[in-house]
């Protein structure tokens, strides 16, 4: 097991940012543009898919002591294809499929078939995903004040 | 003692049947979808989750139309899935520094950087009945906000109490990785130490601590709040993934975080400065964050040194025991179960009381007649 403390390398880091980006997206949406890759490999399950509870936790005061805030749930897989690669799925909620999809796509990832993926599936949600966190954020600067402090009449 | 019944098996399946149809009520009005729920009545959908401990928008909208909108049965069915559900494991400590915030306001500092947003509130409303929405006309009540384009480049948000930090104002919070108690795998046991407290209070019930830090702003427990910051945005969940060897972001949540700044005069081993109270909730759920916060930093009084004066909010164990509506629910409601063995033995008891003092003053009433 490689040591956390070392920093990522670059296929790991990619590969942490592929993951979160699968687990963050709405199953639907996921379906949606993995449904465009033609001929998915056979695969097998390492780990069937089973949804459970992850526990969050933060910090006092938002950067001292850990404390456990509540859980959320996650769906979670292992599979490998019959090419070899193996793929894994975490994602937010209580969807099997979507797990699967997500493992599919890590797998497929580490294959000669990683440009078609990205191209497919991964590109379009992070852009998805960006729009949709920009909207928001446009919303909200534009709920910016400044406040006046007036003098007020009695001493 | 709740003591087992048998029989009535008809009798419930019909209620049940009845409560199913209840639910549902006039079938010439639309079935109200999960959805609906999810995205129309967020804010009790949020409520769901926080009391209910478990973050899963649908399944908390799931949850009240069951519970036909009664929330704290709806965290009853949160609380009871979640005791079905595997742990995978826990998130590295959230970063609410890196927040996406819709919201975020400071009453202390109105020049803070990264400025005041308001973000969508009830703040500043009139609280007038808007018959615009009874309205069926949907594109009518749907106002848009217009979006401005240009200054939304993510602005950042530093921590206001860091100001107050970085020239030694305020006592500093430092990061300490030791593993937390868990109160979904140990009991709770008292003394609590500050992240158990946080825990409880995560959880607990939302109109609760908002009476308990109301009393503390009425004088039981004084510790002059102010709300430093209060934000409102989503964070990332990242967990260490054991076949990896790193971790990913396994889910985005909203959260609401409130930092209070109290008035702290000093005692024998601490300089006057400023302290804090804490609250982070699951969701948009603003009053209950600052709630907390202000809970939070009245049970705080020993190992600041204060003085008990006794008041609720300052007890521990009183806040703790109580907080949790689950609890408090199950054991108030049990109470309408039968409890006719039960009934039955306080009769016979009360009968023989009245029995034996009824003989004594047969014994007496001769003497009182002399």
């Amino acid at each position: 097991m490689p040591d956390p403390t070392q920093p990522l390398t670059p296929d790991q880091a990619a590969r942490r940012d592929w993951m979160s980006l699968l687990a963050k997206s709405a199953p639907a949406a996921l379906k949606d543009r993995f449904d465009t890759l033609p001929a998915i490999p056979t695969h097998h399950f390492l780990r069937q898919p089973e949804a459970g509870a992850v526990m969050m936790r933060g910090r006092a005061g938002g950067t001292g002591a850990a404390f456990n805030l509540g859980e959320i749930t996650v769906t979670r897989c292992a599979l490998r294809l019959e090419t070899g690669e193996v793929g894994y799925g975490y994602v937010q909620g209580r969807s099997t499929d979507h797990a699967t999809r997500a493992a599919l796509v890590d797998a497929l990832m580490q294959t000669d078939r990683a440009d078609e993926t990205r191209a497919a599936v991964l590109t379009p949600l992070a852009s998805d995903a960006a729009t949709r966190d920009r909207a928001r954020a446009v919303k909200a600067a534009a709920t910016k004040v400044d406040f006046f402090t007036m003098v007020r009449g009695e001493d | 003692m709740y003591v087992a019944v048998k029989g009535g098996e008809k009798a419930i399946d019909t209620a049940h049947a009845w409560l199913a149809e209840e639910r549902r009520g006039d079938r010439d009005v639309a079935d109200l979808s999960v959805a609906q729920i999810r995205e129309q009545l967020a804010l009790a959908v949020n409520r769901v989750m926080a009391e209910g401990a478990l973050y899963d928008p649908d399944l908390a909208a799931l949850a009240i139309k069951q519970a036909r909108g009664d929330l704290i049965e709806a965290i009853f069915l949160i609380r009871a899935y979640r005791t079905t559900q595997a742990r995978f494991g826990h998130s590295e400590p959230v970063d609410t520094g890196k927040m996406r915030c819709d919201r975020r306001i400071s009453a202390t500092f109105k020049d803070a950087p990264g400025g005041q947003v308001l973000g969508p509130t009830f703040d500043y409303t009139h609280r007038l009945i808007d018959f615009a929405l009874a309205a069926e006309d949907q594109a009518a009540n749907a106002s848009q906000v217009e979006a401005q384009s240009g200054d939304a480049a993510a602005a950042e948000m530093p921590r206001i109490t860091d100001f107050l930090d970085r020239d030694g104002l305020i006592q500093p919070e430092l990061r300490d990785d030791t593993t937390p108690p868990d109160m979904t795998r140990e009991p709770l046991a008292y003394p609590a130490n500050r992240a158990l407290r946080l825990q409880a209070l995560a959880r607990g019930d939302e109109g609760f601590l908002l009476g308990m830090a109301y009393s503390t702003q009425r004088g039981y427990g004084r510790n002059h709040p102010f709300v430093g910051e209060l934000r409102v945005g989503r964070v990332d969940v990242e967990m260490e993934i054991p076949e990896l060897g790193f971790a990913i972001t396994v889910g985005e949540v909203t959260l609401t975080e409130c930092e209070t700044v109290n008035q702290f005069v000093g005692s024998k081993s601490e300089p006057p400065q400023f302290t804090r109270g804490y609250g982070l909730v699951l969701g948009h759920t603003e009053r209950k964050a600052i709630s907390m916060a202000l809970v939070d930093r009245a049970l705080r009084w020993q190992e600041l040194d204060e003085d008990n004066s006794g008041a609720p909010a300052q007890d521990e164990e009183f806040v703790l025991a109580h907080a949790d509506n689950i609890q408090a629910t199950g054991f108030l409601e049990h109470i309408k179960l039968p409890h006719y063995v039960d009934f039955q033995s306080e009769l016979e008891l009360i009968r023989k009381l009245r029995a034996e003092a009824q003989a004594a003053q047969m014994v007496r009433q001769p003497e009182a007649a002399e």
